[in-house]
């Protein structure tokens, strides 16, 4: 069965629907395609700054080489008596999970044909340090909670654009990876 | 072997409804059952299940709920009796304790091998329901031996079930059930809850069955969907079939001393593990159900009713506790997990090329993917009704013209 529906032309929030649509179908079909494998690579600089780089990734059966390299850094802040170069990496995850949900509300406006004119969204999670300082065996090194707000400008009701932000999170992978549990295997040389 | 021109697999609703139509046009026909018409509903449901649809909505060709009762909703054995009735006054040529055992390509139609002999037939009506088989995890199969693992197939009632408190996974409508009446028998119920579709039970003085039967949304077809695979595979709502027709929800659940966690993600040594999405799933679940209800309004609107009925109003949204558990040792009283994470249809039988890679028939509005093969009953399989009672009447006519004229075609 192929079915075209095209979004209402109005809306323009610069996501190709048409290309992720078209991506699904094709999927259907080669379901093999849809496994991905996203690396990135990490070197020491000093103390606890470290940068990493990411390039190339795996999927839709062959390796994807960028024509570039990103680089991101990440450091502690002085409270840690750390020098502050960037960011600390939990800090990064919360960006991470900022910009995922924040692609998923581009793509589902597009897909509903809904103007976004302004997205913004602040982020803050809990952490009780005693854990990662091992002070005591029942905290949790991890957030203990993360909320988001968001705020949203755009030609829709206020419950079309709560309907958004759920939708992205029910397809955004960052918020998967944080809420659900995942195998972590570490080897060393 | 016996031949028939149809065979139907299957003597509830569907398959009793096709046999209706096919007498009506003279096709000659058995219907073969595994055990005594309307099986499962007899066999494979808990004590005090009662139908999610009021009795009024029992409509079957030629056939329709008489009693005194138009509101309430059919327990079990009332079901059975319904559609016994309806087998007697259809005469429809049931076999029953006929175990489907392989059905295969032979000639031009197809060899139905069965444990009282076999049956050749040109066109083939699988009708043998949709939840056959209660679906599980995979992860099920980490839960620690001393806990008791039971599918709502298998559950009766909380007398039956070991001393303890009782895991439920999974917050449709047999979930939520569930939760009920087993909190209520005075045991600690934990509910894990992913996907879900939350509907109140009455709106605006009405059954909610009977708002979405006025407003089409339970004739909208299968061609007109954007996206029919997923709404195939929705939840079932959290409903239940009460004479205080109550609703039953998150909310009502919590006030009851259920507790809500998220979706169970993993089972390891004891300890079970909870999705951190819990509140969004509650989210979707509260904006799902305001569409529709804001649809029914419009359509009272639209209609100039707004006279005949009580103002519209909103629920309460789902509250979640902030400190809603990411996991739970099972060994701290949980003796029981009751897996009501869904079903599935059971096809072992079928040795013909027409399902999909997730095991699922592939089927045209009905219409499989093999010559004269039909399938019924499936969720939206034709409209959004096709796996309720009252979905069978309408998907029968159209299925039972569509073989007619594929019999009347070879023939020519």
């Amino acid at each position: 069965m192929t079915t075209t529906i095209s979004p209402p032309a109005k809306a323009d929030n610069g996501v190709n629907v048409s290309a992720l649509l078209s991506a699904r179908s094709s999927l259907e079909e080669a379901p093999q395609a849809a496994q991905f494998k996203w690396r990135a690579s990490c070197v020491w600089l000093k103390g606890t700054h470290s940068r990493s780089v990411i390039g190339n990734f795996f999927g839709l059966g062959a390796e994807q080489s960028r024509n570039k390299t990103f680089s991101v850094e990440a450091d502690h802040p002085q409270v840690f008596a750390a020098e502050d170069n960037a960011p600390t990496p939990v800090e990064l995850v919360l960006s991470g999970l900022a910009s995922c949900l924040m692609a998923g509300v581009a793509a589902v406006a597009q897909r509903r044909g809904i103007q976004l004119h302004s997205v913004k969204a602040s982020l803050e999670a809990d952490m009780d340090i005693q854990g990662i300082l091992g002070m005591d065996d029942e905290v949790r090194n991890g957030f203990g909670a993360i909320r988001v707000h968001f705020d949203i400008r755009a030609d829709a009701s206020e419950d079309e654009i709560k309907a958004l932000v759920a939708q992205s999170q029910k397809r955004s992978a960052v918020f998967d990876i944080i809420t659900n549990p995942t195998s972590v295997f570490v080897t060393v040389n | 072997m016996k031949t028939a021109t149809t065979v139907i697999v299957g003597a509830g609703q569907s398959g009793l409804a096709m046999s209706r139509h096919l007498t009506d046009r003279s096709i000659d026909h058995v219907v073969l059952e595994r055990g005594e018409v309307a099986n499962s509903w007899l066999t494979e449901r808990w004590d005090s299940l009662r139908l999610l649809t009021p009795n009024w909505q029992s409509r079957l060709p030629g056939y329709a709920y008489e009693g005194d009762n138009p509101d309430g909703f059919m327990s079990m054995p009332e079901v059975v009796r319904f559609l016994r009735r309806y087998a007697e006054v259809s005469h429809a040529p049931v076999e029953t304790g006929t175990l489907v055992t392989r059905v295969r390509r032979l000639d031009a139609g197809y060899e139905v091998a069965t444990n009282q002999g076999a049956w050749w037939c040109r066109t083939l009506v699988i009708a043998s329901g949709a939840c056959n088989i209660a679906a599980t995890p995979a992860l099920s199969a980490d839960l620690p031996h001393e806990a008791t693992s039971l599918t709502p197939t298998q559950y009766r009632n909380p007398d039956r079930l070991p001393e303890g408190g009782v895991m439920i996974v999974g917050a449709s409508a047999s979930g939520i059930q569930l939760a009920r009446e087993i909190r209520a028998s005075g045991r600690r119920v934990v509910l894990s809850v992913g996907e879900h579709v939350r509907m109140p039970r009455t709106y605006r003085g009405r059954d909610i069955q009977w708002w979405m039967d006025a407003i089409g949304a339970m004739d909208v077809r299968y061609d007109t969907i954007e996206d029919i695979e997923r709404a195939r595979h929705l939840p079932s709502p959290q409903l239940v079939g009460t004479a205080e027709r109550v609703t039953i929800d998150l909310n009502s659940l919590q006030k009851c001393g259920v507790e809500c966690v998220g979706r169970l993600v993993g089972l390891d040594d004891g300890k079970a593990h909870f999705s951190g999405s819990l509140a969004n799933f509650c989210a979707l679940a509260d904006l799902k159900m305001n569409r529709l209800l804001a649809s029914i309004d419009e359509w009272v609107r639209s209609k100039g009713f707004d006279d005949r009925f009580p103002a519209p109003q909103r629920y309460a949204p789902t509250a979640v506790d902030p400190q809603t558990k990411l996991s739970l040792d099972l060994r701290d009283g949980i003796s029981t997990v009751i897996w009501a994470t869904g079903y599935r249809a059971d096809y072992s039988w079928l040795d013909v090329p027409v399902l999909d890679r997730k095991g699922r028939i592939r089927h045209d509005g009905g219409v499989a993917p093999a010559p004269g093969m039909y399938v019924m009953g499936l969720p939206f399989l034709r409209r959004r009704k096709s796996s309720f009672i009252d979905g069978a009447a309408d998907d029968a006519a159209d299925l039972a013209a569509h073989l007619s004229l594929r019999l009347t075609r070879a023939a020519a």
